[in-house]
């Protein structure tokens, strides 16, 4: 099954197109500094003028080029997103499956922990946390989004790994004198990958658009990302100027750049539980010409039925 | 090979687990309640031979299994294996205790990862004894050892597959294999057919018992069924609601049932000769009752409230085992003054 497991995932039409614009995100990101026409803080003669041959996506108040600085700033939204990702995917898996697994107070303790971060307003504790660190990094920012968002994914996987443990094959396992982190690694955390998984791609949408809702409140500005140029154009009253292209560019990239995510996160969904695959060769034309969806519970049958024969 | 009389492999004395009931709020007064679970169960397993444990669902049979395994922690008793009192929770000393006792699972559905080969499983349960071997081809032929014993030949053709891929009695052989795998003395059964086919049921006790022959293990053979009990075991204990009521050689606890309860038990167990017999009718109308609470077991003995033999002194007094005859033992005052009672008495 795990060996068929790659094909048949990117079967899913969701799942590919998912993939496809995170792929595209990438190699932006990768090489989106070279391929940017001028420099993102490179100023201009032409103030806030809209979009033209020489500038794709216009100009903002300083002359600078939007289309390089969203070009730019892709890294930064990738780079930062992934990696807070990352952190808070490993610690939900830590805490999550140790709060599951364990029994008596060490579990609930964890369980405790993960209950008061998940009722923690992470967004304002962001703006405290990243305006009040002397020099603004990367990193900082990175760490605070991380160590801030892993709470709900802990839960998540503290409830399945409480389903798991009990079941026959972790007590036959046990039964066979595996140690505990073993069975913890090689038989409870394979059958968690979909979770996983799917909370990583979660947990990374969450940490873009906490970074991007950073850099629009005006932290860490000094890096270009996507929110960086919508707080430029916050700051410049772009809408009362109507340089529409000076925040709908960056706008359009969050939304494609969320959405590709969401995509991806339906296609592990449906790939997990297929009763939420939505029917695509299930449409069926009958003899008569009707077009049937066939559904849960809907059983076809197949027959032929003599022209005039009476019954 | 005849069964020999040898010292016992593990043995079990007044093995008594109580799962403490978590009180919500309306239980309140009833704090400190329990799950009478298994109470003063004592047996013994010896090389060769294959005890059955029979009794109806939610009598205890399958915890009698894990505490034996030592998965679960017993609130009182002693389990002796080789005669030495073992009590272990992790770690070394329980791996090296499970090299000897393996614990069977009942349903093969559930008991293998459904993320693991065939090859993994076996792998680990070698690894983890070491029988794995040195080399890969040590490790090869260990595998097709074990497959060969279960009977899944070629054994290159099971190995690959997954969980899914095979039938229900495939993956018990698996199952088996895998409990093999450390070259263990006892082998605890806990139902290994109950979940499988009717027409693959056979084929799966007889491999046991060639197992059982081949390898001198001592099995605990624990099912709800007492006539594969009379086929398959050489002593038959009987258990109703976390007590044993009856035991002694198969053929006669099966055939000559002393305990009421076991002559309820196989009564109870569809028979085409039987349809009609005068006996039956008198049973059907005390067949009525269930299971009695676990959390407030009947005082006495547990079986009184749905007894047609029950006497006064039932109710009060915890019946001790008696002798029914050099074979049989049955824990009944019916048999307080040595003589059995004959079956039809009301």
């Amino acid at each position: 099954m795990a060996r068929l497991r790659r094909p048949k995932f990117l079967r899913n039409g969701k799942a590919t197109a998912g993939a496809l614009i995170l792929l595209f995100f990438f190699i932006l990101a990768v090489i989106g500094s070279w391929i940017a026409p001028y420099s993102p803080d490179a100023t201009g003669p032409d103030a806030v003028v809209g979009p033209s041959g020489a500038h794709w996506f216009g100009t903002d108040q300083l002359g600078r080029d939007i289309y390089s600085q969203l070009l730019v700033g892709t890294r930064g939204v990738i780079v930062v997103g992934f990696a807070a990702g990352v952190i808070a995917t490993v610690l939900s898996l830590v805490i999550g499956i140790a709060s599951g697994y364990l029994p008596g107070r060490g579990g609930e303790a964890l369980s405790v922990i993960s209950n008061v971060f998940l009722v923690l307003p992470a967004l304002p504790l962001l703006i405290i946390i990243t305006s009040a660190t002397p020099k603004d990094g990367g990193w900082i920012v990175i760490l605070t989004i991380g160590l801030t968002s892993w709470a709900w994914n802990a839960r998540l996987l503290r409830a399945q790994t409480l389903s798991l443990r009990r079941r026959d094959y972790v007590e036959a396992a046990r039964a066979t004198g595996e140690s505990t982190w073993r069975i913890i690694a090689f038989e409870i955390l394979p059958n968690l990958t979909a979770i996983i998984a799917s909370g990583f791609v979660g947990t990374v949408v969450f940490t873009i658009l906490s970074e991007i809702t950073l850099a629009f409140v005006g932290i860490n500005v000094s890096e270009w990302n996507w929110g960086t140029v919508l707080y430029w154009a916050q700051s410049q009253d772009a809408l009362a100027q109507n340089a529409w292209w000076w925040f709908v560019p960056a706008g359009m990239a969050i939304a494609l750049l969320g959405t590709g995510l969401a995509l991806l996160n339906f296609g592990i969904d449906e790939f997990v539980n297929p009763r939420l695959r939505s029917g695509g060769r299930a449409r069926v034309r009958t003899r008569a010409g009707r077009r049937l969806r066939m559904r849960v519970g809907f059983t076809p049958v197949l027959a032929t039925v003599e022209e005039g024969e009476a019954r | 090979m005849a069964p020999e009389q040898t010292t016992a492999v593990l043995e079990a004395e007044g093995l008594t687990k109580h799962f403490p009931v978590r009180g919500a709020g309306r239980d309140v007064l009833r704090r400190g309640a329990a799950v009478h679970a298994v109470d003063d169960v004592a047996l013994s397993l010896h090389r060769g031979r294959v005890t059955a444990l029979v009794g109806e669902s939610g009598s205890g049979k399958s915890t009698v299994a894990r505490l034996l395994a030592q998965l679960q922690t017993r609130t009182g008793g002693a389990v002796r294996l080789h005669g030495k009192d073992v009590t272990v929770h992790g770690g070394r000393r329980f791996r090296a205790y499970c090299r000897s006792v393996q614990l069977i699972f009942q349903d093969p559905f559930a008991s293998l990862n459904p993320v693991h080969t065939v090859r993994y499983h076996l792998t680990r349960a070698l690894r983890v004894h070491g029988h794995a071997g040195r080399t890969a081809r040590e490790l090869e032929e260990a595998l097709t050892d074990l497959l060969g014993r279960v009977r899944l030949t070629p054994a290159e053709q099971y190995l690959a597959k997954f969980p899914h891929e095979l039938s229900g009695g495939q993956r018990q052989r698996v199952a088996i294999a895998r409990a093999l795998a450390a070259r263990p003395e006892v082998l605890l059964a806990d139902e290994p057919v109950s979940m499988l086919d009717v027409s693959i049921r056979l084929g799966v006790l007889n491999l046991l018992r060639d197992l059982k022959e081949q390898l001198s293990l001592a099995v605990l053979y624990i099912t709800h069924d007492i006539a594969s009990a009379r086929y398959f075991a050489d002593e038959t204990l009987v258990m109703y609601a976390g007590r044993l009521v009856e035991g002694g050689e198969s053929e006669t606890v099966t055939q000559s049932p002393a305990h009421p309860y076991t002559r309820l038990l196989i009564d109870s167990a569809p028979d085409p000769e039987r349809i009609g017999s005068a006996q039956r009718a008198e049973l059907d109308e005390d067949d009525l009752g269930e299971p009695p609470s676990l959390v407030t077991p009947p005082a006495g003995c547990r079986f009184h409230p749905r007894c047609p033999h029950a006497m006064e002194r039932c109710t009060t007094e915890l019946p001790p085992r008696f002798e029914v005859s050099g074979k049989q033992w049955a824990a009944c005052w019916l048999y307080d003054n040595g003589s059995p009672a004959p079956a039809g008495e009301s």
